[in-house]
């Protein structure tokens, strides 16, 4: 693998593992499966360029585009808490809706930044674009990490978490249950759209269908991350979903390269299926060899 | 060690790289968003100009990555492809020419399959674009294809146009038809298909309200075409379409151009900058489109009669 395509897989990957921190929010701190990403990924990316278009500083037009995708996560926590909809369809619902609000933001399907200011501009000339890039998104996904980590260890944090494990003992309590779905469904499609903001400016466009699959994406981020990475530390838990998003990266990357086994271009899909399938099998082949030595000592 | 021995590794070293850069082939990267057989026809259309050039076997490295759909996908093949250092990138369709050229600083790229270079930000204009991005616009002849249509039907009044409206180059054509339709006093029903299984319904949707369907170079539409065939014939309302490879999977006729012939295009550009020419000095090129295919089949199915010119005129004829 060449530089150039490590570096880009690299800052893919961190890009992606604000993503992977805002599903592991919902799908693992809420119990809330929440597809609506699909939809506020693309969101944050249309949000921001339409306003780095027009004219906007693209630092505003990123942080409209985090609160455009936040607001699309208070939607779906509305449909579910108010009307009593089922989590993973109001999630659809939101996504299907966002399909529509997307093209309607951009206007047309495809929105291009390539010359435009981004919010790497002010950065420019000090390093060569590539390793400037990599640092800027890694700041970006590490503060992002930490800010969440720390978070998550605060007293409201903690709440959060007892509504995702036991929403009757939170309840029980004294906790207000859908106060906590909605705060964190708008901080997870927040960092979902905040990642949609930063790919349109990295790679030069915000398109209509750049959202799609965001949610598998991110999952596989996630399990990955936990699989490799065990621990109760939310530090080391979050962080271990960006390095879940990097590593799924580069599984993609490889199936890129996997051309000298023999395997084509729309091979890629199912090779990187079977790459992550081998990150999951692999700690619990791992823990099963662990327990059989251990009962083979005892005897 | 030796002056002898120094004298034989450095004429030994020198014969070695001497051979190296001689044999050293020519490296065409390509990549496309997506897979199906309109793209796929481009990409060996390049590779097939390039063959005939005399880039051919040991001469020739060519490689083709699919991004499955998936613009994050395009983003990493492109970054890849910029790191592997070819002599030219091709990027067929918008979201990966788009990724190519934000990927490369001074590798040449030729876009291919983009309705709207400009637009796109791909050229800042079509003639001399500076800097090292060229390529060949599929942007269609709409008047030319509605003529065609009102051949067939000569009171042609409504012309139904399924198409997706997340994709840029759809939108692009539709926009381009309704243009031209107002001067030649015809009325463009749009029918949204977003997915290639909404197709069918969209294509329902427009019977009973039209004279024609007409389906742009659409990768929603195109890769579901069979679904609007079947309405066709059920509907006895005649299917048209803007590539000609789709005569063939059951359109009644198409003037244009057929995928092939956009990367047979495309590999000319890509020799061009293999000779020497720099990219910002070649013009962006307008796909050329002579070719006029007609399925007498499917014209009977659909419930239409082959006017005689048309006949006369057609380079290919189905049956």
């Amino acid at each position: 693998m060449s530089l150039y395509a490590f570096l880009g897989t690299l800052e893919i990957g961190l890009i992606y593992g604000l993503v992977a921190i805002g599903v592991y929010l919902t799908f693992r701190i809420l119990d809330f499966p929440d597809l609506t990403v699909d939809g506020s990924f693309t969101l944050g990316a249309a949000v921001a360029a339409t306003l780095i278009v027009a004219g906007q500083n693209p630092y505003l037009a990123t942080l409209c585009g985090t609160l455009a995708a936040s607001c699309a996560g208070l939607v779906t926590a509305w449909l579910n808490l108010r009307f009593n909809i089922l989590h993973l369809l109001a999630s659809i619902l939101t996504m299907t809706a966002l399909y529509t609000i997307n093209l309607r933001v951009m206007g047309k399907p495809n929105v291009a930044l390539i010359m435009e200011p981004t919010v790497l501009s002010p950065f420019e000339g000090i390093l060569p674009d590539m390793y400037m890039k990599v640092i800027f998104v890694a700041v970006c996904a590490i503060v992002g990490g930490l800010l969440v980590a720390w978070f998550l260890r605060t007293q409201y944090g903690l709440a959060m978490r007892a509504v995702g494990s036991n929403k009757r003992m939170a309840q029980a309590n004294g906790i207000v249950v859908t106060e906590k779905v909605y705060v964190g469904l708008a901080l997870s499609n927040g960092l979902v759209g905040l990642a949609g903001a930063l790919f349109a400016q990295t790679n030069g466009f915000a398109d209509s269908t750049m959202g799609i699959g965001t949610i598998v994406v991110g999952l596989a981020a996630v399990i990955i991350g936990e699989s490799l990475l065990a621990s109760r530390s939310m530090l080391v838990i979050v962080m271990s979903c960006i390095v879940g998003s990097v590593l799924y990266r580069f599984a993609v990357s490889m199936a890129l390269n996997a051309d000298f086994l023999g395997f084509q271009a729309s091979d890629l899909n199912l090779i990187t299926a079977v790459l992550v399938a081998l990150a999951l099998v692999f700690p619990k082949l791992r823990n099963e060899w662990k327990a059989k030595r251990a009962i083979k000592e005892q005897i | 060690m030796n002056l002898n021995s120094v004298l034989k590794v450095i004429a030994l070293s020198t014969v070695v790289l001497c051979t190296s850069l001689y044999a050293k082939p020519v490296y065409v990267a390509t990549t496309a968003i997506v897979e199906h057989p309109a793209l796929d026809a481009v990409r060996d259309g390049i590779k097939a100009v390039l063959n005939e050039n005399g880039y051919t076997g040991d001469q020739l490295k060519f490689t083709y990555e699919s991004a499955q759909g998936q613009p994050a996908i395009a983003a990493q093949i492109a970054r890849k492809m910029v790191g592997d250092a070819p002599d030219v990138i091709v990027a067929i369709a918008t979201p990966s020419a788009q990724a190519a050229v934000s990927a490369s600083r001074d590798i040449p790229v030729v876009f291919s399959a983009v309705t709207d270079p400009v637009g796109a930000k791909l050229v800042p204009r079509l003639i001399q674009p500076g800097g090292n991005v060229t390529g060949l616009s599929d942007m269609v002849n709409v008047k030319q294809h509605l003529a065609l249509i009102k051949e067939f039907v000569p009171n042609l009044k409504t012309v139904g146009v399924p198409y997706n409206p997340g994709e840029a180059n759809s939108v692009a054509i539709v926009n381009a038809l309704k243009e031209a339709a107002v001067e030649m006093g015809i009325t463009i029903v749009e029918s949204p298909a977003p997915k290639s299984s909404d197709v069918m319904i969209a294509s329902k949707q427009l019977i009973g309200k039209v004279d024609a369907i007409y389906c742009p170079t659409d990768n929603t539409i195109i890769s579901a075409f069979e679904a609007v065939v079947k309405v066709g014939i059920d509907a006895q309302v005649p299917v048209f379409a803007a590539d000609t490879g789709s005569v063939e999977r059951g359109a009644v006729a198409a003037v244009g151009y057929d995928y092939g012939d956009l990367g047979r295009q495309t590999g000319e550009i890509v020799i061009r900058i293999l000779k020497g020419e720099k990219p910002g000095d070649i013009d962006v090129k307008m796909a050329d489109g002579t070719s006029l295919f007609v399925n007498t089949t499917m014209a009977a199915k659909m419930g239409v009669k082959v006017p005689a010119d048309v006949l006369a005129r057609a380079t290919q004829i189905i049956k």
